[in-house]
Parts: C-alpha cells; sequence; structure tokens
C-alpha cells in the first residue's frame, strides 16, 4: 500500500517537475500536447487493465473513446432555446442542467450543461460496453479481437455516414467545460498551464482509483481469472461478471478521455474512432507491458506526446505499427522484460529492493 | 422494386461476394495449417491490385496480373518466414496481434509507396460503359470475370487439395500436426506454402475485381472482417463453404442498400458478423472449433 502511495506522489511530482521544466526550457506550449496525451492516456489505462487483468483482448476501444467524445459535443452543442420556455425546459433550467454559451456564429444557444452531457457520454459509453460485453467475453482469442474490430468499424460507418454527426468533418463548436471558477476545460491559450494539471489530475485520480482496485478483492479475482480461468472458476469466482466490470470499467475511462479531449479541442472527429487509433492504444500496452499499469502510463504519456508532437512526420501510423510488431514478436511482456541475455533484467533486479520488502 | 432492379443488386451482391468468399477460403487455407486467424489476410487483396496496377503501366494485363500474384505469394511466405515461423508456441493473443501488425505495417508500405490514390485495372474486355443484357439487368463483362475467376480459383484450390500429393500433405498437417510431421510431412514448410497460397488467391481476385470495386492503400482491414465473417459463417476451417458464404454476404450487403442508406453498407455486414459469432459460433455448416468459452 505504502509503495503505492509514494509511486501516486511521484507521478504528481513529476507532472509538476515536467510543468516547470517545460517553463524553464522556454516551451510552455508543449503542456498543450501534454494535456491531449493526458487524456489518451486515461484509454491506454483503461485498456492495460483489459488486457493485463481481465486478459482480454478490444481491438476497439477508440470506439468508446469517440462515444464519450461525440455524445457530449452533441448535447452541448444542441439548440435547445425553443424549448427553454416549456415545462420541460423549465424544469430542466432550474435542475441546472442546461447551459446558455455563445455558438460559432456568435448568437446565443441553450444546450444542455456540460457536466450532465459528461455523465450521460460516459454512462452511454458504459451501457455500450455492457450491451456488447455480454456476448462478446464469451468468445475466446480470434474471435473476441475479431468481434471488437468489427464493433469499432461499426462505430465508424455509424459516424461518417450520419449527417447530424457531422459525417465526415466530426463535430466541432463545442463549448468549454466550466469546471469550477475561472477554470474551465478549454481551447483558450490564458487556461493552458490549468487544462494542463486537470488533465493530469484525472490521470493520477484514475491510477488511484485502478489501483485500488488492483489491490482489492477484485483485483485478486482478476488476477487469478488470467493466470487459470478454469482454476479461477472452480474457486467460486463468477468470471464471467469481473470480465464484463472490467471492460465496462475500461470503456467508461476511454469515455472520460474523449470527453476531456472534445472539450479541449472544442470538437471531435471520425478519425478518434478509427482502427488506427485503437491499435495505438494496444501498441502503448504493449510497449509498457500487459499488465503494467505504470509502464502503459509512462510509454502512453511519451509515444502520445511525441506522436502529438509530429516527432514522426508522415510515418506516425507506421511508428505505432512497427513499435507494435516488435514488441510482440521480441519482448511480448513489454519492453522492461526483454532480455538480450537477461542484461536488462539483471539490472533493474538489482536496482529493486530483495522481493518481499516491498508490495508489488 | 422491380426484377430487373433486383437482379442489378444481385449482381452488385456477387461481385462483392467474390472477393469475400476469396478472402473467407484464404482465411480458412491458413488457419488450417496453422490454427492461426490471419488479420493480414485483407492486405494481400490490396497488395495484389496495387502491385498490377503499377505493373500494368509497363507490361501487357496477363503478365502484369500474373507477376503481381507472384509478388504478392512471396510477400506472404515473406510474412510467415520472418514473423511467424520461428516463435516458439505463442499465444493466441501474441499472434493475434502480430498479425494485425503485419497487416498495418504493410498497410503503411502501401500508403508510402502508392499515396492515398485510389486505383483501378483496366476492363479486361470492354469498357466500364459496356454491359450485357441479362433478364433487363445490365451486366458488366467484369463481373463474369470475376466470377470465373472465383470459380476458376475454387476449383483449382480443389484439385489441389484433393488430387497432389502436396495437397494432401497439406490436409495432413490441418488434421494433425504432429502426425504428420511424424510421416515425414514438412509441416513447416507447408505453412509457409500456405501463407503464399493464401496470398496468391487474395491477389488474383484484388486483380480481377479492381475495375469494379477499386483498390486503396486503406481496404484490407475491411476486406479482413468480411473475409472473416463469411470465414466464420461457413464454419472456420470448413474450407469451401466460406465460398457460399461469400455470395451470400454479398447479396445481404447489396440489398441492405435499398433499405438502408448506402452508407451504413459496411455496418449491416459486421453486425451480421456479431450476430453469427453470438448466435451461431460454428457457422452454418459447422466447424471444429468452438468460438465460445463454456462454462462461463
Amino acid at each position: 500500500m505504502r509503495a503505492r502511495g509514494l509511486r501516486l506522489a511521484g507521478l504528481a511530482a513529476a507532472v509538476v517537475a515536467v510543468h516547470l521544466a517545460a517553463g524553464w526550457a522556454g516551451k510552455p506550449f508543449y503542456l498543450t500536447q501534454l494535456t491531449m496525451a493526458g487524456y489518451y492516456t486515461l484509454v491506454a489505462v483503461g485498456l492495460s487493465l483489459l488486457m493485463g487483468f481481465a486478459g482480454q483482448i478490444s481491438l476497439g476501444h477508440a470506439a468508446f473513446f469517440a462515444i464519450g467524445g461525440y455524445t457530449s459535443a452533441v448535447l452541448t452543442t444542441l439548440d435547445l432555446t425553443a424549448w427553454r420556455g416549456g415545462w420541460a425546459g423549465a424544469l430542466l433550467d432550474r435542475a441546472g442542467l442546461l447551459f446558455a454559451h455563445p455558438d460559432a456564429t456568435g448568437a446565443t444557444v441553450v444546450s444542455v450543461h456540460p457536466w450532465a452531457a459528461a455523465v450521460l457520454a460516459v454512462a452511454l459509453a458504459a451501457a455500450v460496453a455492457a450491451l456488447i460485453g455480454v456476448p462478446a467475453l464469451r468468445l475466446k482469442g480470434h474471435y473476441l479481437a475479431m468481434a471488437t474490430l468489427g464493433f469499432g468499424t461499426m462505430v465508424i460507418a455509424v459516424l461518417v455516414g450520419t449527417e447530424r454527426l457531422g459525417a465526415a468533418d466530426g463535430l466541432s463548436g463545442v463549448p468549454p467545460f466550466p469546471l469550477w471558477g475561472e477554470v474551465v476545460i478549454g481551447g483558450a491559450r490564458a487556461g493552458r498551464v490549468a487544462n494542463y494539471y486537470v488533465a493530469w489530475g484525472l490521470v493520477v485520480a484514475a491510477m488511484w482509483l485502478l489501483g485500488n482496485l488492483v489491490e482489492s478483492r477484485v483485483g485478486r479475482a482478476l488476477r487469478a481469472i488470467h493466470g487459470a480461468e478454469d482454476a479461477a472458476a472452480s474457486m467460486g469466482i463468477d468470471v464471467g461478471r469481473f470480465k464484463l466490470a472490467t471492460l465496462v470499467i475500461s470503456a467508461a475511462l476511454a469515455a472520460v478521455g474523449g470527453v476531456g479531449l472534445t472539450h479541449l479541442t472544442a470538437g471531435i472527429g471520425p478519425g478518434e474512432a478509427s482502427v488506427m487509433k485503437s491499435v495505438r492504444y494496444l501498441a502503448v500496452v504493449a510497449v509498457g507491458g500487459m499488465g503494467s499499469l505504470w509502464g502503459t502510463l509512462a510509454t502512453s504519456a511519451l509515444l502520445t506526446f511525441l506522436s502529438l508532437r509530429g516527432t514522426f512526420g508522415t510515418f506516425d501510423d507506421a511508428v505505432f505499427a512497427v513499435i507494435l510488431l516488435s514488441v510482440m514478436l521480441f519482448s511480448p511482456d513489454g519492453v522492461l522484460a526483454f532480455r538480450p541475455g537477461g542484461a536488462v533484467k539483471a539490472l533493474l533486479g538489482r536496482l529493486r529492493p530483495a522481493p518481499g520488502t516491498e508490495g508489488p | 422494386m422491380t426484377t430487373a432492379l433486383v437482379l442489378q443488386y444481385v449482381v452488385a451482391g456477387l461481385t462483392y461476394g467474390t472477393i469475400y468468399a476469396v478472402v473467407g477460403v484464404g482465411f480458412n487455407i491458413v488457419y488450417s495449417a496453422t490454427g492461426i486467424i490471419n488479420f493480414a489476410q485483407g492486405e494481400f487483396v490490396m497488395l495484389g491490385g496495387m502491385t498490377a496496377v503499377t505493373l500494368a503501366a509497363y507490361l501487357p494485363l496477363p503478365l502484369a496480373i500474373a507477376l503481381a500474384v507472384l509478388v504478392t505469394m512471396a510477400a506472404g511466405a515473406l510474412v510467415e518466414v520472418a514473423f511467424i515461423r520461428w516463435l516458439h508456441r505463442p499465444s493466441v493473443l501474441r499472434m493475434v496481434i502480430i498479425t494485425i501488425g503485419v497487416s498495418l505495417v504493410l498497410r503503411e508500405v502501401a500508403l508510402h509507396l502508392w499515396g492515398q490514390q485510389v486505383r483501378a485495372l483496366p476492363y479486361f474486355t470492354g469498357d466500364e460503359v459496356s454491359a450485357l443484357e441479362i433478364g433487363g439487368a445490365r451486366v458488366s463483362p467484369q463481373v463474369l470475370w470475376s466470377l470465373g475467376t472465383c470459380l476458376l480459383i475454387v476449383a483449382a484450390l480443389w484439385l489441389f487439395f484433393q488430387r497432389t500429393a502436396l495437397g494432401r500433405q497439406m490436409r495432413a498437417c490441418a488434421q494433425g500436426r504432429e502426425a504428420a510431421a511424424l510421416c515425414g510431412v514438412p509441416t513447416r514448410n507447408l505453412v509457409t506454402l500456405a501463407f503464399a497460397l493464401s496470398a496468391g488467391i487474395g491477389a488474383l481476385a484484388g486483380c480481377v475485381v479492381s475495375p469494379i470495386t477499386y483498390t486503396s492503400y486503406g481496404i484490407g482491414t475491411g476486406l479482413a472482417i468480411k473475409g472473416f465473417t463469411v470465414a466464420v459463417l461457413g464454419g472456420l476451417g470448413n474450407s469451401f463453404a466460406a465460398v457460399g458464404a461469400g455470395f451470400l454476404v454479398g447479396l445481404l450487403e447489396a440489398l441492405s442498400v435499398s433499405l438502408f442508406p448506402a452508407a451504413y453498407k459496411d455496418v449491416i455486414s459486421v453486425g451480421l458478423l456479431l450476430a453469427i459469432l453470438f448466435l451461431r459460433p460454428a457457422g452454418l455448416f459447422g466447424s471444429r472449433e468452438r468460438a465460445r468459452l463454456e462454462a462461463t
């Protein structure tokens, strides 16, 4: 337990250190990409939980991200002005669920409040996950992989084919998300630092929650399932229920990332749901080591930041594909498990205290 | 709907069905030999089509297609040798991710070689407006080329598997790998052959339908999903049942366009995949493997 507290504190310290370093280096604009990387990292750690602990592959995680983002975008750009006068509108208004904001033309429109929209968005992603999870998690191996891949392409086809969802252009004009006081999730330059802390605050919170989960009874059950499913089932673990719960949690986390990024960039496009995006999350998890939430966190932050900075140029997707392929070929347990002659592992073993003196 | 219109949809369905059928058969060939689902199966169709388009600029069409098929077969064999052959008892999860990685790498290579442009081979006979009147529907001669080639591929494969020593060895390998190896069958090389074969038929089909369906660097994933749908519908490992299933999916997809907006065409076929997986994972004609876990 203490080790985990230290890690969380270390993460928080690293977040602050990166902020200060960006300031000293005279590159405060790095924070914008780091903020975006934070939201994508939420998806990656959720997928890491699903793959590493429940042993389930998902090739459709970008779809959950997009479901979150699109739901938020639709609800917060709806024009409910005409409704406001009616009894339903008045009721919603009194409940604080309506939100007046300027649209692209500068006129004031009334839409669903971002908080309510976010709750609905995450709930919708979780519901969809539960809906497809019940039958899908009964599948195994390549059937499950193909089913999730199919689910992902279905979501893209719906997004691109629906005029109301902006078709190939996606949605724009999403208002900033008012958190408290002056702090909003939005693209304004003045809010850059605040946004950075909001995104990474969410990541720290997610790591704390997932850490609790993994070390609880649920986590032990999941590890037992991953180790030997039949044995776990015979010990009375409801394997199906735990797998489903993990999928739902991981989809909800992806949706939170989608909501955040959509408000930050004031819009979302169908590209966010693409197969390539799903594979990027997969690559990040593979590099970090499946089931290693902290490894996933580190690789996601680094790779996503570099990618958003445009470091890989036109080879952006290719880099992720090659990384995924090489890791799975040479070191399927993540880069930290790579051992040409065991050298790396021996080195790490020397740095780590002997087993037993510290929790996992 | 008039009869002619229905017929028009049927023709369109059969054309797309051709390519789904061939990709489905390709899945089965590799699956039978290895137990692997090769997620890069659709990429071979793309590679074949794109290579042929490039070669057709310098060579006569039949030669360009033949060469493109050979090149794609070599690529298929290379994929197996480079990424699969030397792995020691890989888990299913690992194999899935590796073949996905391969498919994306092939796709990115194609993107950098050929760009995002959509391409097509010229029509084999006539051009895009020439058509035969069949029962009031206008049918491009290319449709007949596609159907004919598909049937030819299936017949040739059947002969290969039934009548040649190599084909028999591959069937033996599919039924029991260790037993086949004990009888002196070079199982490893046969796996390479399975990859080359599935790549070759995919490439050939990709060439023949390209005048109608066009080809571009990104078509592989969609074809893989539909080819897999077809393979599962027919019963995974049930080699030739995929052909019938391929035409069925092509027809359903084409007819769905008359009921739903065309943009949702892919939703229909993927919905079908999910429905089959959830309701009838052994396919219409039965499969040796179960898609579902039992006790959970």
